[in-house]
C-alpha cells in the first residue's frame, strides 16, 4: 500500500506529454523583462538605472526587507527601461528590461559544471548565501527560502522533506529536473542537512515518476539518511501539508507551518537552486519551465532565463496553434491563465500550458445540488459548498469562522462540481476580503 | 343554552382583564427610556436606511446624532443640507453645511472606443474579476462592466447601458449615499459638487498609463498631453501620473478645456448645445449619461 495523505483529493488525467523530453537549453531571448516583485512578500528595490551595464548575475534589486529576496540579472546586456509590464497577476507591475548583450560570451558559458560533492561552508554561511543568491520556494508559491530556513533556536526539527511529488498534471519540470539533476540534488539535500543541523530527509515522489525514484535509489548511500518514498497518485499532494501528512503521519495545526511539527519541506528545484548558489555560486538567475500543451508541435522542458517573455518560449515549441484559447502560467490546477504573450517568466513559472477550444470551457454554473462532492475531495476538510455562499453573500465574519483562510486554493472543489459552480473563485474572493477585514480591524 | 354563552363571555372578558392589567404592570416595570428626541429626530431623516452617513441605518443615526456632542462631522447625504437644518434645530446643535454631490462615473470606455482583448469567464462581478486581473480590455484603470455599482444602489439611480456596457447614474434619482463608490473596485466612481443646474466638466478617464499605451488600449483615454492644464485661467487642472484631474471647487466651467481635449476624454454634461451645432433631444437632457456628451 502506498503512502498518501487520507482525506480528499482528486485524480485528474495527468497528461504528463514531455516526461520524457531532455530539458533543453532555450535560445538567448533578446529582451527580458524582470518584474521586482517575483515573490511573496515586499518588492525588491530596483538598484540599477536606465542605459546601465549588467553582468549576468549581478544584483539588479536589493531584497526589499526580510520577507523579500534579491533579483540578479539573468543576462549581461544594458538596462534599456525600468517600466511596468503586465505580468501574471494581470496587472503592470515595475519590471527591469534589460536587452541581452549578443555579442558578451558570458551569456553563453555552459551552466553544466561539474559535480562537486564537498562542503565547504560553514552553516552560517550557507544561509547567507541563500539569502544573497535570491532563491525561493521553486515549487510555485516562491516563499523566500531564507525565511523557511531562519529557524529560531531551540525548535525541534527532525526531518527535512523534499518535495518532487509534482502532482499537477502537464507539468514535468521537477521530474526532468530529477532525472538529470539527481547527484546534484543528493548534494543539495545534504547542504541543507548540515546547514540546518537535520539528520533525516525524505524525498517524496509520486509512483507515476517510478524512473526518478530509481535513479535516486541507486545514488544514495545507507550513510546518507536520505530516504526515498514512493507515493501514491495523488492531487494536491504537493501541498506542504499534504505532503507531511502522506510522508510522516503528522498533522500541520491550521494557520501553523510544517516547522510546528519538526519539518521543514523543500521542492527539488529550490534544493537544485541551492546546490548551483552554495557550490557555484551561481544565483537564481535561470529554471525549468515545461512547456506544454496537446496541440504544441514540439512540447519539451527547457531552461528558461528568468525575465524571458512567454512569446519566445512558445516560439521555441513552433508557435501557438491556430485554435488556441487560453494560456496558463503554472498547471491546468493551480496555474493562472495570462492576459497577454509579453508576460515574463519568474522564480515562480514551473510551466506555461498552452490550452485549445475545447478543452478551455468552464461551463455554465447552475446551481448546487447539493451532492457533497466538494466536501468528499476538498484536501483541508473544509466545506467549500458554504464557503462560497458565505463570500456571495459577504459574510465574511462567519466565513472566518469555517476556517476560509486554511484553504490552499487547490481548485479539486471546482474540479468534480457537476454543476461547474466557481467554488474556487468565490473562496478567494472570500479569503482577500477576510484577510481585509483583518487588517482594518487591527 | 344562555348559561353557556354567559360563562364564555365572562371567561374571555376576565381572561382580557387579566392580560391588561399583567401587560400594564410589566410595562411599567420593565420601562426602557429612551429620549424622545431620538424618534424626532428619526422622523425626520429620509427612512432610506442606505448607510451613506457611515451608520447602519437611520436609526442608528439619530441616536448617534443626539448622543453626540459635536455633530459637525455627521451628515445625511440623502436628506442633505435641508433635513441636517431641521435636526440642528430640534436639537439645539451646530450642524456643518455642504454642497450637495452627485456620483460621476469617470470612465467612457465603452464597447466601441475600447476593444476587448481577453475574455473573462467566471462570476461575474467586479469585485472577482477585479482580484483575478485586470479586465478583459487592456485599460487596468477603466471600468470592468460587471455592474456591483448597480446592484448595491439602493435608490435605482443607476442601470447598465447595454450598448456601451457601462452604468449609468440617473442624476435626479442619486442622493450621493457613495454606496457605489465603495462597491467599486477601481474607485471610477467620484462624488462630485452638484452645480446649479446639474452643469459639470470632469475627467473621464483613470488612466494612468503613458500616451501611446493609454490611447492603444482605448480611444477616449487620457492620454496626459496636459492640454487642458496650460489652456485652464484658473488653474483647476491638475496633472498626475499622466492623468488630468479637474479641481471641481476651482473650476469654472469655461469648457475651454473640452475644446482642446484631443481624445474627448473631459466630459461637461448638460451645458445647452453650442450655437453652431444641433440641438440633442430633449428627453435626455436630464439623464447624465456618457454618451450625452457633446463632442467638442
Amino acid at each position: 500500500m502506498l503512502k498518501t495523505f487520507p482525506k480528499g483529493g482528486i485524480h485528474p488525467p495527468e497528461n504528463k506529454i514531455t516526461s520524457s523530453k531532455g530539458i533543453k537549453k532555450m535560445t538567448l531571448p533578446k529582451v527580458v523583462y524582470v518584474p521586482i516583485s517575483q515573490h511573496i512578500g515586499i518588492p525588491a528595490e530596483i538598484t540599477v538605472d536606465v542605459k546601465d551595464k549588467v553582468e549576468i548575475g549581478q544584483v539588479i534589486a536589493k531584497s526589499g526587507g526580510f520577507m523579500s529576496s534579491n533579483i540578479h540579472s539573468p543576462v549581461a546586456g544594458t538596462v534599456t527601461k525600468l517600466d511596468k509590464i503586465i505580468d501574471t497577476s494581470g496587472y503592470k507591475k515595475q519590471c527591469i528590461v534589460i536587452r541581452t548583450d549578443l555579442k558578451d560570451e558570458s551569456n553563453f558559458t555552459d551552466t553544466a559544471y561539474p559535480l562537486k560533492t564537498t562542503i565547504t561552508l560553514e552553516p552560517k554561511a550557507i544561509l547567507q548565501k541563500i539569502n544573497d543568491s535570491g532563491i525561493v520556494g521553486l515549487g510555485g508559491a516562491t516563499f523566500p527560502s531564507h525565511v523557511k530556513l531562519s529557524i529560531k533556536e531551540g525548535t525541534k526539527l527532525d526531518h527535512l522533506i523534499i518535495n518532487g511529488v509534482e502532482c499537477e498534471p502537464y507539468l514535468t519540470a521537477d521530474h526532468r529536473l530529477m532525472l538529470e539533476k539527481a547527484e546534484e540534488i543528493i548534494v543539495g539535500i545534504k547542504i541543507l542537512m548540515f546547514a540546518l543541523h537535520i539528520d533525516k530527509a525524505i524525498i517524496g515522489i509520486e509512483n507515476n515518476k517510478s524512473d526518478a525514484i530509481e535513479t535516486f535509489k541507486k545514488i544514495i548511500t545507507k550513510d546518507d539518511h536520505i530516504k526515498i518514498a514512493a507515493l501514491k497518485v495523488k492531487y494536491p499532494q504537493g501541498g506542504e501539508k499534504q505532503l507531511v501528512r502522506a510522508l510522516l503521519n503528522r498533522e500541520v495545526p491550521k494557520n501553523g507551518l510544517p516547522l510546528d511539527v519538526g519539518v521543514i519541506v523543500h521542492n527539488v528545484g529550490t534544493i537544485f537552486a541551492i546546490y548551483q548558489a552554495i557550490q557555484h555560486n551561481i544565483p537564481l538567475i535561470e529554471r525549468v519551465v515545461t512547456v506544454t500543451g496537446k496541440k504544441l508541435e514540439n512540447p519539451s522542458n527547457y531552461w528558461v532565463k528568468i525575465g524571458t517573455p512567454i512569446t519566445d518560449l512558445v516560439n521555441e515549441v513552433g508557435g501557438l496553434p491556430e485554435d488556441t484559447r487560453k494560456i496558463v502560467n503554472g498547471g491546468p490546477m493551480m496555474g493562472k491563465a495570462i492576459k497577454n504573450m509579453d508576460v515574463p517568466v519568474t522564480k515562480g513559472t514551473s510551466g506555461i500550458l498552452v490550452i485549445s477550444e475545447d478543452e478551455a470551457s468552464r461551463g455554465e454554473p447552475k446551481n448546487c445540488i447539493r451532492c457533497g462532492e466538494c466536501v468528499d475531495v476538498c484536501p483541508m476538510g473544509l466545506e467549500p459548498h458554504l464557503l462560497m455562499n458565505l463570500s456571495e453573500k459577504g459574510m465574511y465574519e462567519k466565513a472566518s469562522a469555517e476556517d476560509i483562510m486554511t484553504c490552499i486554493e487547490c481548485g479539486s472543489c471546482s474540479y468534480v462540481c457537476p454543476s461547474h459552480r466557481p467554488l474556487l473563485d468565490y473562496i478567494r474572493f472570500g479569503k482577500n476580503s477576510v484577510k481585509k477585514m483583518n487588517t482594518s480591524k487591527n | 343554552m344562555s348559561d353557556s354563552v354567559l360563562y364564555s363571555v365572562l371567561l374571555l372578558a376576565s381572561l382580557g382583564v387579566v392580560a391588561a392589567i399583567m401587560l400594564y404592570v410589566v410595562s411599567k416595570k420593565f420601562y426602557v427610556f429612551e429620549n424622545p428626541l431620538i424618534a424626532e429626530v428619526e422622523e425626520l431623516l429620509p427612512s432610506a436606511n442606505c448607510g451613506g452617513c457611515g451608520s447602519p441605518g437611520c436609526k442608528a443615526f439619530a441616536e448617534k446624532l443626539v448622543n453626540t456632542e459635536d455633530i459637525s462631522d455627521l451628515f445625511c447625504p440623502v436628506g442633505g443640507n435641508e433635513v441636517m437644518k431641521q435636526v440642528a434645530a430640534v436639537l439645539g446643535k451646530e450642524v456643518a453645511e455642504k454642497d450637495p454631490t452627485l456620483a460621476v462615473l469617470r470612465c467612457q470606455g465603452g464597447c466601441d472606443v475600447r476593444p476587448k482583448t481577453t475574455e473573462y469567464q467566471g462570476p461575474r462581478t467586479c469585485a472577482i474579476s477585479a482580484m483575478i486581473y485586470s479586465g478583459e480590455t487592456d485599460c487596468q484603470y477603466g471600468c470592468l462592466g460587471d455592474g456591483d455599482c448597480v446592484n448595491v444602489c439602493k435608490f435605482d439611480a443607476m442601470y447598465m447601458d447595454e450598448s456601451t456596457g457601462l452604468p449609468v447614474i440617473i442624476t435626479d434619482k442619486c442622493t450621493s449615499c457613495g454606496a457605489c463608490v465603495e462597491a467599486c473596485p477601481r474607485d471610477i466612481i467620484e462624488m462630485r459638487p452638484k452645480h446649479k443646474r446639474d452643469l459639470k466638466i470632469f475627467v473621464g478617464c483613470l488612466n494612468e498609463d503613458k500616451a501611446g499605451i493609454a490611447k492603444k488600449a482605448c480611444d477616449v483615454a487620457c492620454i496626459g498631453c496636459s492640454k487642458c492644464q496650460d489652456i485652464c485661467p484658473k488653474d483647476a487642472v491638475l496633472m498626475v501620473n499622466n492623468l488630468a484631474y479637474i479641481d471641481p471647487v476651482i473650476c469654472t466651467l469655461c469648457r475651454k478645456c473640452v475644446e482642446v481635449c484631443p481624445t474627448n476624454s473631459i466630459i461637461e454634461t448638460n451645458f445647452p448645445p453650442k450655437k453652431v451645432k444641433k440641438v440633442e433631444s430633449e428627453s435626455e437632457a436630464n439623464v447624465e449619461s456618457i454618451n450625452l456628451k457633446t463632442d467638442a
